[in-house]
Order: structure tokens, then sequence, then C-alpha cells
């Protein structure tokens, strides 16, 4: 248990090592250290602002379905009151249709009445001119007694 | 046992003894072969197996830090990588801690003198008559006589490793308090504290009882420093050595002591730092 060189044997082995710690170990290790923090630290906010944008994504995917959805049901309320109305209007024209057909006939059918009459009046004119002339078997002034039976069709 | 025949006595002082080179005054630079000749050698001596195992065991830490250092990735840190950076980030917040100040060598110095001491004390726990007994077949070997062969495995249980160290703590606290405060600090630390006085005459009396006083203070941090640490690890590499003469029963005796013992290596060497940073931060700071 003698003090000796040992000491300073020691001592100066203990310089050196401290001196190749501080030189060669210690700043390669905490540059990894404090690389990986950086690293780590990216890392985290990268995934907190990616945690963000799919809440926003979320919220824009969910507007976006719910307005597609209110167009398809503002969609359908269209055909809906489009195709009532075209059953409305189709009704309208047969309607129509029926309509105009009934009075076209009744025309048509009073036009065959008027011809008939008219018929009917020119034929009762000459029977009645050729009884006459039966009857009295002479002839008469034409002229003046068409003209005279003439008045009297028209007031059959 | 190592050597033949020997009483209690002998075979404790046998594994007390350094294996020492150095200057004899009959017998010239030879090795010592006996406590004797050690002793008589003086000053001009050197502890061979002190300094064989604590270089050895520092240049393994280094070389294991800097392998480590040199494959650093960022990524996921792999076995070595992680346990070294687990050790540097423990000391770097021990010293982040206590010592404010700043300075590129303290944290590097507090790892080395952790990792280092440590890795000494752990020494300790290497069965005592492992080692001394190889070192006496080499000895053997090369024609020295078997009883003269010493062999301390345990450096800090060598007095001039730890005072070596502390000492060297010691230059580096005197050398922060100049550089920080200046000589003039330096010295009015010495001698304006703990007494003072506005009055000059009072002060001019004071003078020389805080100079007393605060050198007992400088002077009993490395002193203390390193007679902690030796003082800690010679007794427990004493009842590792007692216990080993007790033949059979020193199995469970010894398992139980080296379980104790890993708690008291791994404590010493964590103080033995921390005293450092402490000692360190209070050259730094100003009071």
């Amino acid at each position: 248990m003698n003090l000796n060189l040992t000491l300073i044997g020691q001592a100066i082995a203990f310089a050196v090592f401290v001196w190749f710690c501080m030189k060669y170990v210690w700043p390669p290790v905490m540059q990894a250290l404090q690389e990986r923090q950086k690293k780590i630290a990216d890392g985290l906010d990268a995934a907190s602002r990616a945690t963000r944008d799919l809440e926003v994504a979320q919220e824009e995917a969910n507007e976006t379905l719910r307005e597609s959805k209110e167009q398809a049901a503002e969609i359908l309320d269209q055909a809906h009151k489009r195709s009532s109305q075209m059953i409305e209007e189709a009704r309208e024209q047969a309607r129509q249709e029926g309509e105009r057909m009934i009075t076209s006939a009744k025309s048509e059918i009073e036009q065959e009445v008027n011809r008939a009459k008219e018929e009917l009046r020119a034929q009762v004119s000459r029977l009645a001119i050729a009884g006459a002339e039966r009857i009295l078997e002479s002839s008469i002034d034409e002229k003046k007694h068409s003209e005279l039976v003439d008045k009297l069709a028209k007031e059959l | 046992m190592a050597g033949n025949n020997q009483t209690p006595t002998e075979y404790i002082q046998h594994h007390l003894q350094n294996l020492t080179f150095g200057n004899h005054p009959e017998n010239g630079w030879s090795m010592a072969h006996s406590a004797q000749e050690a002793s008589d050698m003086g000053f001009w001596a050197i502890h061979l197996d002190t300094l064989g195992w604590s270089i050895g065991l520092g240049v393994l830490f280094l070389w294991l830090f800097r392998k480590a250092g040199k494959a650093a990735t960022t990524g996921v840190p792999s076995g070595l990588q992680n346990f070294v950076e687990l050790m540097v980030e423990f000391v770097d917040n021990s010293v982040k801690d206590t010592f404010h100040g700043k300075s590129q060598l303290i944290a590097p110095l507090s790892l080395t003198i952790f990792c280092w001491v440590f890795l000494m004390n752990l020494m300790d726990l290497v069965p005592v008559d492992i080692l001394p007994m190889l070192a006496q077949k080499i000895g053997v070997m090369f024609g020295a006589d078997p009883a003269h062969v010493y062999f301390k495995v345990v450096p800090t249980t060598d007095i001039n490793a730890t005072l070596g160290m502390s000492l060297s703590v010691f230059g580096l606290i005197i050398f922060y308090t100049i550089r920080e405060k200046g000589i003039t600090g330096f010295i009015g630390e010495l001698t304006l504290h703990p007494f003072n006085s506005p009055n000059k005459l009072v002060q001019a009396l004071f003078v020389p009882v805080n100079f007393l006083l605060e050198t007992v203070t400088l002077l009993a941090k490395p002193v203390s420093l390193g007679l902690r640490l030796f003082g800690n690890m010679y007794a427990g590499e004493l009842i590792f050595i007692l216990v080993a003469m007790i033949g059979l029963w020193q199995l469970p005796l010894h398992f139980t002591w080296a379980v104790f013992h890993i708690l008291v290596i791994t404590l010493q060497a964590f103080i033995f730092m921390m005293l450092t940073i402490v000692y360190l931060s209070m050259a730094v700071e100003k009071h």
C-alpha cells in the first residue's frame, strides 16, 4: 500500500481515456441521439398532421354524401312531379280530343241534317209543282209560280 | 488457496500485495520479491497489475463505446447501441441536473469515470483466487518463485489508482475555478470565506483563519473522493478473501456477499461520478 509511480501512471491513463472519450466516443453517440430525437419529433408531427388531414377528409366526405343524398331526393321528387304532370296532361289532351271529336261529329250531323232538309225542300217544291201542273193541266208561268212555290218551300 | 502451506495471514498478505516493479536501493530496477522489497522501493515503483488491469479495462470500455458510436444509426438501435445510448443519456442527464456551466469536458469525463470505475470494481466479482493462480502459473513458466508472484486484480483496491483519479479531478477543480473566476477569484475564495467583515482590519485578521479552513475543505475533496472508493473496494475485497479461506462453506457466503457487492460497486462508481460533477459545478458556480 505504498504511494508510488502507479499514481502518476493512473492519472495519465485517466487523462488519455477522458480525452479519447471526449473526442471519439461522446460526439457520435450524442449526434445519433439528437438526430433520432429530431426524427421522432418529425414523425410525431407528421402523424398529428395526418390525423388532422384525415378528419378534414372525413368531414368532406360526409358533406359530399349529404349533398348527394339531398340531390337524389330532389331528383326523385322532380321525377314524381313530372310523371303526375304528364299523366295529367295526357288526360287533359284525351278529354280535349274527345270533346273535339264530339263537336265535329255534331256539326257533321247538323250539316247532314241541313243538306237533307235542303234536298227535301227541293224535292217537295218540285213535287208540288209537278202536282199543280197535273192538277191544272195547263201551263202556267213557270217562273212566277216557282217563285211562289220556293217561298212556300222555305216556309216549310 | 494460492501457494502451498500458507498460514492464513500469509495468504491474506499475499493477496493484498501488488505485483511491483521498481527501483530497489540494492537490486536496482527489478520485480519486488516481497512486501518488504516493494516498500523499500519507495516512490519509484509501479504496480504492474493495477496499471495493467485498469488500462485494459479502460481500453475495453472505450473500444466498446467507440464501436457503438461509429455504428450509431438514427434508426431503431440494436443491442450494444441501445446499451451505450442508455449509459450516455443517463450520464448526460446526471450532468445536466447538477452542472449548470458550459463545458464540453464534464459529460465525457463523467461517462469515463462511471464506466471505468464500474468495470474496475467489477473485477471484484471474479473469484479471488482464479486470476492470481493463473498469474502464478504464468510466472512459474517464466522461472519465478510462485510465492513471489503477487497479483491484485481489482485496480480500485489500490490506493494509487483511486488517488490518481481523484487528484486528476482535483486538478480539474482548480483549473475550472481559475478559468471561471480568475486567479484573484480563486485566492479570494480561499481567503474571504466563510468569515468576512466590512472592517478592513478585522478582515485582515480573518484571512489566515479563512485560508486554513478553505484549504482543508479544498484538500478534503480529492482525498475523500479517492479514499472513499479505495476503502469500500478494499474492505469488500478483504471480505472476499476471508470468505475464500473457510473451505466448502464459502460458496453460499460468496454468493451472498457478491450479490450485495454488485450494489456496492455500482453505487461507488456512481458516487465517484456524481461527486466529481458536484465538485466541478461548485468550482464553476459563483457564490
